[in-house]
């Protein structure tokens, strides 16, 4: 076995790699970026090498860089993870030429996947089943009205140089073939001077099954069962399980044949993933394959019990499959839901900040994490936004999706936007238990899993308030004094009471509490709402009882911003105080990062005049253009960044020099 | 540390019977003081708002720290003393934190008379000034004052303990390092110039604080210059060019804030350099305070179960417990703060005397806060006790107070008596502070026992001349007598008049002196030096 490795990969990937490793007794190399300095992989390795600035191109994707670090610390193999240089056969090649093992297939086998088309021609070389239709150059009529009878109906026709859906018609039925055909013809000779069409099966609910494979070098290969991964946005996976639902065992044996016979005809050696696509009625088809290890590897292992790093790592070595085919049992159910930084509710803009809040739920037999990150850590832009992978198993699919629920609901992160509540929702949903499961899941039951906020406004507002007070109480008191009545922020009066008032600013809404403290606890006031409280806070955790209904609920608050986490969601609020200060009115306008980003332009130079409202720098950040624009007419006189450059929220832009009043 | 037992059964008719008739006198008390709160009344305050000033007791809210306690300070000061009604003298003091720091805050209410001081008036502003001295505790002026009250001048100005004093006491005060912080959030005219102008440091508000030896009506008469208020005396005159004032507000809130930064900035440091204890929660209930004192002092009851629903865990280690009985004294902590206890249980009897005098001893050897709680109808009198030496022994006593430099509080829990009060720590003995329970009351003797002495003067003289008085006529001559007794000695007529400083809800006491100790913490506790005990 090896006894150095180095992972040319970041995150959790590279975390899980190094896990295994370690436990195998093989020492790790890790590889890292500037921006990945304090990262949790770089952290984990026995040693690490910085390879270059933050942006990928520069540094996880420098083959050249990674083979010298290869080379300088004596690692003896590479595993590339995902993404990045995985399935880079210029890579794999790179690494043979310096005698470094690519823990992966050959590059042969990568080059022979990589093009899609091609991919297919082999596999239906080799019998694995692609979806049924014609694709040949004989456009006449009868022929493809042979064709379309062979390939059964539904069926699309599809234009050969189309796109965007003009010069397609799906076809219910023989009788409507003609009409269809003409219609489609000529959209697409309108559309794209060419009316040629070809001819496929129309899967109405597909789903999205694949085959984990792995082969060695002796061209042995066995299939680790199945996952599927129907629950998509936008071709991105979000849950996915093992094994698939409804799937019978002899379509699996039969899945499981094909995807091996299709790794065998490249001569693949080590993991790999067989994708296809699987009709209601049992059919599949294969799309493509992936020579890698997936990221949804972790649902698998669960079921089969098998280290699937552990595999790559020995087959790489040279050594057998660990089992033969019929050694691999199956046992309960996975599901994996990937956490992301994005923002459901505006169309799932990827998010960056800090990590100023993390807690996982617990892990052990049932639930797995596999993450990159620590508190505090940073979502860049430069990387892939997933924060995790949640895993959890259980005897069988509805005590795991049981089991799914109440984790997410012990996934808090406060400081970047998660998908965590869509992943709630929609592992909770009634069609998703039902396993009412095809790629246009979401789409189909999008109105179910934007469901309206559980907890209600006011009772959000009513417990931040505790929060807010509690936190502050905990935090005012003196050392050389702890006890002073003073310092129980209690608001007491002689002889009299006193309801302070406190105003919590929730989407941009202003509420105005009133807040009595009595001996027991508190009569919060919001508008013509009265609410009996008793509270305490212990660390993060607040447990408050409110007009008798008692809630236990973890809360982080970062200076006047608060995140409240209850059963899978967030409420977040702030505490609003009033700034006054005409003295200390020093910078006018907005010419700093209103967020983290990148400088796209810089329109302006040092030396020029501007006026009010124009732009002089705009700014890219989560994917958004934002114009810095001047607050007044004035004069440049320095700028800080250049374009290209990367700029951290509030950062400084731009100088200007604004006109005296008199000039203006 | 022992814990006390109670053993009052709040089901007895007398203990309900108690509990209502105290109930009732602590409802009155709260009414009045929410009379008081209304400061100059509707009119005047909407007067006062409609100028985007804030009301006194909003600006206090506003400068304290979120939350913190505010000690008010003679709530009931000039209460029913002038013919005019001034709730609260027109001034509201207390003690609160701001940035941390217990700090004395002295507020004008302009909408009482303007603001004006009242001889009460200035009584109250300089006991403030003497509490701040004695606990060093930073003062924050928030002036909004038309100054003083010009037809009462006589009573205002020219004594020693009139206006002037203020300005004495910020200069001393601030010798002694204890800051002076001036908030200039109204007028501040002629005398109350000095009180920004004495200031450390001092904030005005813009359109609002003026600061002026003397306003336009005044500058017009002696010289003919006519010139706007702003113009003469405003923000913008302090902070830019006369340099009277050194921050510039906005606004009232403005204003309070940059006060809470000039706190942050004192570097204060507060080191109680007392063995602190984590409190607890006393084991009984302080409600069941008014069911066992209720409001006839005649009704005797054990003091002890007073202390166990101040102190901490109800927990109290006596001291000389059966010797001179008819004084209870012990080591306790309130609020985490250790404190020695002198609560009277009976008259004073020369044992009991020695014996005060005996553990203020200790407690001045020993660094420790003392707390009296008075119901004292006096010492002994009699030839047996005269013989026995009550003279000297309640001297003895009396030196002990008077000397001891431990912080002191004292509460008037029912009667307060003649030399009792003295020995018991009266307001003479310069307590840090002297609160009084609304059931108590303050004279030299009882009016009963006063009353009769009268009388007895009188038959006396009308026996020599050979006159007769009928029980009748005696009882007609007693009466008034009685009934201005009453009348004086009530803790609305001494609060009115600062003879302590507030009349307190017994159910709050605990937190009260709590809070009274932490103020006197402030200062470092001084080694105490005895005047001669008489043998």
């Amino acid at each position: 076995m090896f006894n150095k490795i180095l992972i040319a990969n970041r995150g959790e990937i590279a975390c899980r790699v190094i896990q295994t490793a370690h436990r195998l007794g093989i020492r790790c190399v890790a590889v890292y970026s500037e921006a990945d300095r304090h990262a949790r992989h770089v952290a984990m390795a026995d040693e690490a090498f910085l390879i270059g600035p933050a942006a990928s191109s520069e540094s996880y994707l420098r083959a050249d860089k990674i083979i010298e670090v290869a080379k300088t610390s004596g690692a003896q193999a590479i595993h590339p993870g995902y993404g990045f240089l995985s399935e880079n056969t210029d890579f794999a090649k790179a690494c043979e030429a310096n005698d470094i093992v690519f823990i992966g297939p050959p590059a042969s086998a990568i080059a022979a996947m990589g093009s899609k088309s091609a991919a297919k021609a082999i596999m239906q070389d080799a019998g694995v089943p692609l979806v049924p239709g014609y694709h040949g150059a004989d456009q006449s009529h009868d022929l493809l009205r042979v064709e379309a009878e062979k390939c059964g109906f539904p069926l699309l026709l599809k234009a050969v140089a189309g796109g965007g859906g003009k010069g397609m018609r799906v076809v219910e039925s023989m009788s409507e073939f003609d009409e269809a055909l003409a219609a489609a013809q000529r959209e697409s000779k309108n559309a794209f001077g060419n009316p040629d069409m070809l001819i496929e099966k129309y899967l109405t609910q597909p789903r999205h099954v694949e085959i984990q494979v792995f082969c060695d070098n002796t061209g042995d290969g066995v299939y680790l069962a199945e996952r599927d991964c129907s629950v998509q946005r936008r071709h991105q996976k979000v849950i996915e399980e093992a094994p698939a639902p409804g799937l019978s065992d002899e379509t699996r044996k039969a899945m499981g044949v094909a995807a091996v016979r299709a790794a065998q005809a490249i001569d693949y050696v080590g993991a790999g993933t067989v994708e296809f696509l699987y009709d209601v009625d049992g059919s599949f088809y294969f799309m493509e394959m992936n020579t890698r290890l997936q990221v949804e590897h972790p649902v698998t292992e669960m079921i089969t019990g098998q280290d699937l790093v552990e595999w790559q790592l020995r087959i790489a070595n040279g050594e057998p499959l660990p089992l033969q085919q019929d050694q691999i049992r199956l046992r309960g159910h996975a599901l994996e839901a990937r956490i992301y930084a994005e923002d459901p509710d505006h169309d799932f803009l990827p998010a960056t900040g800090t990590l100023r809040y993390l807690r996982t739920p617990e892990e052990n037999a049932h639930v797995r994490v596999d993450t990159g990150v620590v508190e505090g850590d940073e979502v860049s832009i430069h990387y892939d936004p997933m924060i995790a992978k949640l895993v959890v198993w259980d005897d069988n699919r509805e005590r795991a999706i049981n089991r799914m629920v109440q984790a997410l609901e012990e996934y808090r992160i406060g400081g970047v936007k998660t998908n965590i509540r869509f992943l709630h929702a929609l592992a909770d949903s009634a069609p998703f238990r039902n396993e009412e499961l095809d790629t246009g899941f979401i789409g189909k039951h999008e109105a179910l899993l934007f469901p309206p906020a559980r907890l209600d406004e006011n009772l959000g507002l009513v417990l931040s308030a505790c929060f807010f007070l509690l936190r502050s109480k905990a935090e005012q008191t003196l050392p050389s004094d702890p006890y002073s009545p003073f310092a129980r922020q209690n608001s007491w009066r002689l002889n009299s009471e006193y309801a302070r008032p406190m105003t919590l600013l929730s989407d941009d809404v202003q509420y105005p509490l009133s807040i009595l403290e009595r001996d027991e606890g508190y009569d919060i006031r919001i508008g013509d709402s009265c609410y009996d409280v008793r509270a305490t806070l212990q660390d993060d955790q607040l447990q408050a009882t409110v007009n008798g209904h008692r809630f236990s609920i973890c809360g982080d608050l970062h200076q006047d911003q608060l995140v409240l986490f209850h059963a899978g969601e967030t409420f977040h609020c702030a505490q609003h105080r009033e700034q006054y200060g005409l003295e200390d009115q020093t910078s006018e306008g907005g010419l700093q990062a209103p967020m983290n980003g990148s400088v796209v332009a810089v329109l302006v130079k040092a030396g020029d005049a501007v006026k009010a409202g124009q732009t002089l720098v705009i700014m890219e950040a989560m994917k958004m253009e934002h114009a810095i624009k001047a607050p007044a007419n004035g004069t440049v006189s320095e700028i800080f960044f250049a374009e290209g450059d990367l700029v951290s929220e509030g950062a400084e832009l731009i100088a200007i020099e604004l006109d005296s009043e008199e000039a203006a | 540390m022992t814990q006390l037992q109670s053993k009052v059964n709040p089901r007895a008719d007398e203990f309900r019977a108690n509990h209502d008739a105290m109930a009732a006198t602590v409802g009155d008390l709260r009414d009045k003081v929410a009379q008081i709160e209304q400061g100059g009344g509707p009119k005047y305050q909407e007067r006062h708002l409609s100028r985007g000033k804030l009301l006194p007791r909003e600006r206090i809210n506003a400068l304290v720290d979120e939350g913190s306690p505010f000690l008010e300070l003679s709530q009931m000061a000039a209460y029913k003393v002038y013919e005019d009604v001034v709730p609260a003298a027109g001034i509201i003091t207390g003690i609160g934190r701001v940035s941390g720091v217990e700090c004395m805050i002295i507020a004008n209410d302009a909408t009482v008379k303007g603001g004006s001081y009242y001889p009460i008036t200035v009584k109250k502003h300089l006991r403030a000034q003497e509490i701040a001295e004695q606990n060093h505790l930073p003062c924050i002026y928030l002036v909004d004052s038309g100054g003083a009250n010009l037809p009462r001048q006589d009573d205002v100005f020219p004594d020693r303990d009139h206006f002037g004093r203020i300005f004495f006491n910020q200069a001393r005060m601030s010798a002694k390092g204890i800051p002076q912080i001036a908030v200039v959030m109204g007028l501040c005219t002629a005398g109350g110039a000095y009180v920004p102008a004495m200031a450390d440091e001092s904030i005005i508000v813009r359109n609002q604080g003026t600061i002026f030896l003397a306003g336009p009506p005044l500058v017009k008469a002696a010289t003919g210059e006519v010139v706007s208020a702003e113009d003469l005396g405003g923000a913008d005159v302090h902070c830019k060019v006369s340099g009277v004032a050194d921050h510039y507000a906005e606004n009232d809130q403005h204003a309070l804030q940059i006060a809470r930064s000039c706190v942050r900035n004192l570097n204060h440091r507060k080191d109680t350099g007392l063995a602190l204890r984590k409190p607890t929660a006393p084991l009984y209930s302080a409600d069941e305070l008014y069911g066992i004192v209720g409001t006839d002092l005649r009704k005797p009851y054990d003091v002890r179960e007073v202390i166990a629903r101040i102190v901490d865990g109800s927990e109290f280690d006596e001291f000389k417990k059966y010797y001179g009985t008819t004084l209870v004294t012990g080591f306790a902590h309130i609020h985490g703060y250790p404190v020695g206890i002198v609560a009277n249980n009976g008259i004073l009897f020369g044992d009991s005397a020695q014996k005060g005098a005996h553990f203020i001893e200790l407690c001045c050897q020993r660094k420790i806060p003392l707390l009296f709680l008075q119901n004292i109808t006096g010492f002994m009198v009699g030839q047996k006790a005269e013989s026995d030496g009550i003279a000297k022994h309640g001297a003895k006593m009396v030196t002990a107070v008077a000397c001891a430099n431990v912080p002191k509080l004292t509460v008037l829990i029912g009667g307060s008596f003649g030399a009792g009060n003295y020995g018991m720590c009266g307001r003479a003995y310069s307590p840090n502070f002297l609160w009084m329970w609304p059931n108590a009351r303050i004279s030299v003797m009882g009016g009963e026992q006063a009353a009769g002495v009268l009388a007895t003067v009188k038959r006396d003289g009308m026996e020599r001349t050979g006159e007769t008085w009928s029980a009748e006529d005696e009882k007609a001559f007693k009466q008034p007598i009685i009934d201005t007794y009453e009348h004086q000695g009530h803790p609305y007529y001494a609060s009115a008049r600062l003879w302590d400083d507030g009349v307190i809800d017994p159910a709050q006491t605990r937190d009260v002196i709590g809070m009274g100790l932490s103020a006197a913490l402030n200062t470092p506790i001084e080694e105490t030096r005895f005047g001669v005990f008489r043998m």
